[in-house]
């Protein structure tokens, strides 16, 4: 039997029972979809994560206090308990290295703010001039909070977007005072809306300068030392001044972190790609399911296609030409509801990204073609079976069953 | 076994001792028992006996639809019983074409697509199939029922559009199954005179029946009994059985 013939005969077979057919695509299609819509979301979640890290500054590399075992980042780094405190003191320090642009500490911690009557949690950063340079923040009004003494702060405070919409919905906030516990802080600058970045969302933040900050936890560590390297280049031979700072402050003792926002970008893009995979085998799993289906569908239609076969046999059909005939169907089939079900997942991601317009939520090439290349393979596999069974067929017993 | 060296001129069809036995449950059915037969190309054979008594199963063994158990079938001198599967089936799209009582067309093809379909399950291109096909509608009178659907034909266009079928692949021989079972007397009688028309033209033709009638117009009578030839007899005189 000619190739087009073949096609055109399987053709004809899948347009001769609609129901099966349908079925039968909808099974593959919604295989393919599942990996298609799974993927995309694991792989948004990715891309989001990458995207947020390159938000919170360039050439940046951060000291957490606690040592982590082999150095990178792990789930402990958050959490860690601190063998020697980081303070104010370590962090002008590192200004002395060659390498380091700037260094701002980072001291956090929540408080309840208020404003006449109005009341509200929020989270409280301490810290210095230097933190929205290497944040890269930008001011919607007023200023930043001024360079001074890191040990003795003015008492001013600056705001995010959504904190000052909160607690000044009616009136200008620059100048009006905010209380914070027992101490009251003159509003001097207004943060411009940025979302979130780094666990934080920064239009909620108030900060302060390190040292209230620091006064009104009644702490004097640090929750973090964010440095900025002079350039990219720079940012490895940062790492390393940044560490021998701090060992040799600390003792000799190697008590400290210190992370590139490379490093932490490399495991999260690591971490979330295996989160991906694993979604998708997954998906990979209904494909498999859709096969089977394939597999039982095919079966009923060699039964109740026997006298068909018998009759093809009569006509001089070899066994060859029956199982090519029914493998050709099965994989059409599969082809067929695999196209669908990538429209269908390019559908689903489309709806994911209306919803969560901040969600980069697109497949992944890799995940696309593996989703339809195993719908075809499972396809055409699953089909061996019926299609050697129809193959078999004994044409006397096939022609007799009418 | 090789040729028969009994036979002056080679008989198209010889089949020796063939049996084909039926298991079923306890009992053990013989369908056909020993059966002899030599046809020579050209021959108009009725198969007649009643029901049970292997005729069909003849007609299957002579289609190489069923194998025999034992016995040799030589068709055209060469013995066919062992053949692969695909041989066989390579000889029945070559050599014989089927007529059945249901006729048996593919009820999603049209008239001129189960016409076709034979040579497309050869790999005949579509050049030659099409011109064939139109030839054979033309032929059966067919040809404005060419698009048509088995089911959008009547019984009498449905048992042509079958014989067209079988006869595209120009075979040396037609079996026939009750050919006429499905039909009313004119239209059976329509569909008999196309056979002996074709039969005319050189084809073998067997026919399997139940209906005297029908059997009364071939030129040689088999009467089967318990999966035996009882009587073989040509144009009104009787002869014997060979087996």
């Amino acid at each position: 039997m000619r190739t087009a013939d073949l096609l055109g005969f399987a053709v004809g077979a899948a347009r001769g029972n609609r129901v099966r057919t349908a079925l039968l695509m909808l099974a593959m299609a919604i295989g393919v979809a599942a990996v298609v819509t799974l993927t995309a979301l694991g792989d948004g979640a990715r891309r989001y994560v990458v995207r947020e890290f390159s938000a919170i500054g360039s050439n940046l590399v951060i000291v957490l206090p606690g040592r982590t075992e082999t150095g990178g980042i792990n789930p402990g780094s958050f959490v860690s308990s601190t063998p020697r405190d980081l303070t104010v003191d370590d962090a002008l320090a590192l200004l002395r290295a060659p390498a380091v642009q700037r260094v701002a500490p980072l001291a956090v911690g929540t408080s309840e703010l208020s404003v006449g009557g109005r009341l509200r949690e929020g989270m409280v950063v301490g810290s210095t001039a230097e933190f929205i340079e290497v944040r890269q923040f930008k001011m919607a009004q007023g200023q930043f909070l001024p360079r001074e003494d890191w040990n003795r702060g003015s008492q001013v405070m600056v705001i995010g977007a959504k904190l000052r919409a909160e607690l000044f919905p009616n009136e200008p906030a620059l100048g009006q005072f905010v209380r914070v516990g027992d101490r009251r802080f003159r509003v001097i600058g207004v943060l411009a809306s940025t979302g979130s970045g780094l666990g934080m969302n920064t239009d909620e933040l108030a900060i302060v300068p390190v040292s209230l900050a620091q006064a009104m936890f009644n702490t004097n560590t640090l929750f973090r030392i964010l440095v900025e390297a002079r350039n990219r280049e720079a940012i490895e031979p940062a790492k390393q001044q940044v560490t021998q700072i701090i060992q040799q402050r600390h003792d000799g003792e190697q008590d400290v972190t210190v992370i590139t926002q490379d490093a932490m970008l490399a495991t999260f893009d690591k971490l979330l790609g295996t989160l991906t995979m694993g979604v998708a085998g997954i998906a990979a799993i209904s494909l498999a399911v859709a096969g089977i289906l394939v597999m039982n569908v095919m079966l009923v239609s060699v039964a109740q296609r026997r006298s068909e076969i018998g009759l093809l046999k009569a006509l001089g059909a070899s066994g060859s030409t029956i199982r090519a005939a029914f493998l050709v169907e099965a994989a059409l089939l599969s082809a067929a509801g695999a196209l669908f079900g990538y429209a269908l997942g390019l559908a689903g991601a489309a709806v994911i990204r209306a919803l969560y317009p901040t969600f980069p939520a697109y497949p992944p090439d890799w995940a696309v073609l593996a989703g339809l290349g195993t719908a075809l393979f499972t396809g055409v596999l699953f089909g061996v079976l019926p299609a050697r069974n129809a193959a078999r067929l004994d044409p006397v017993t096939a022609l007799a069953r009418r | 076994m090789g040729t028969p060296g009994a036979s002056a001129s080679e008989a198209q069809i010889e089949l020796q001792g063939i049996e084909r036995v039926f298991h079923l449950g306890d009992s053990v059915v013989h369908a056909l028992a020993g059966i002899d037969l030599r046809i020579d190309a050209g021959e108009y054979i009725a198969v007649m006996g009643p029901s049970g008594s292997g005729k069909s199963t003849l007609l299957n063994v002579l289609g190489l639809l069923d194998r025999p158990d034992a016995g040799h079938y030589l068709l055209e001198g060469r013995d066919v019983t062992t053949l692969s599967p695909d041989e066989q089936a390579r000889v029945r799209s070559q050599r014989i074409g089927f007529v059945f009582q249901s006729f048996h067309l593919v009820p999603r093809l049209t008239a001129a697509e189960n016409i076709a379909l034979p040579m497309v399950l050869a790999g005949l291109p579509s050049r030659e199939r099409d011109e064939r096909v139109r030839q054979a509608l033309d032929g059966f009178g067919l040809t404005d029922r060419a698009e048509h659907r088995p089911d959008q034909l009547s019984g009498g266009q449905r048992q042509r559009v079958a014989i067209a079928r079988a006869t595209i692949m120009q075979p040396a021989m037609l079996l026939a199954d009750e050919p006429t079972g499905n039909l009313d007397r004119a239209t059976g009688d329509e569909v008999v005179r196309l056979l002996e028309q074709l039969n005319a033209g050189g084809v073998t033709l067997l026919v399997v029946t139940h209906d005297a009638a029908l059997g009364a117009r071939a030129r040689r009578r088999l009467l089967m009994e318990d999966g035996a030839i009882r009587h073989d007899e040509r144009q009104g005189a009787t002869g014997h059985a060979h087996g």
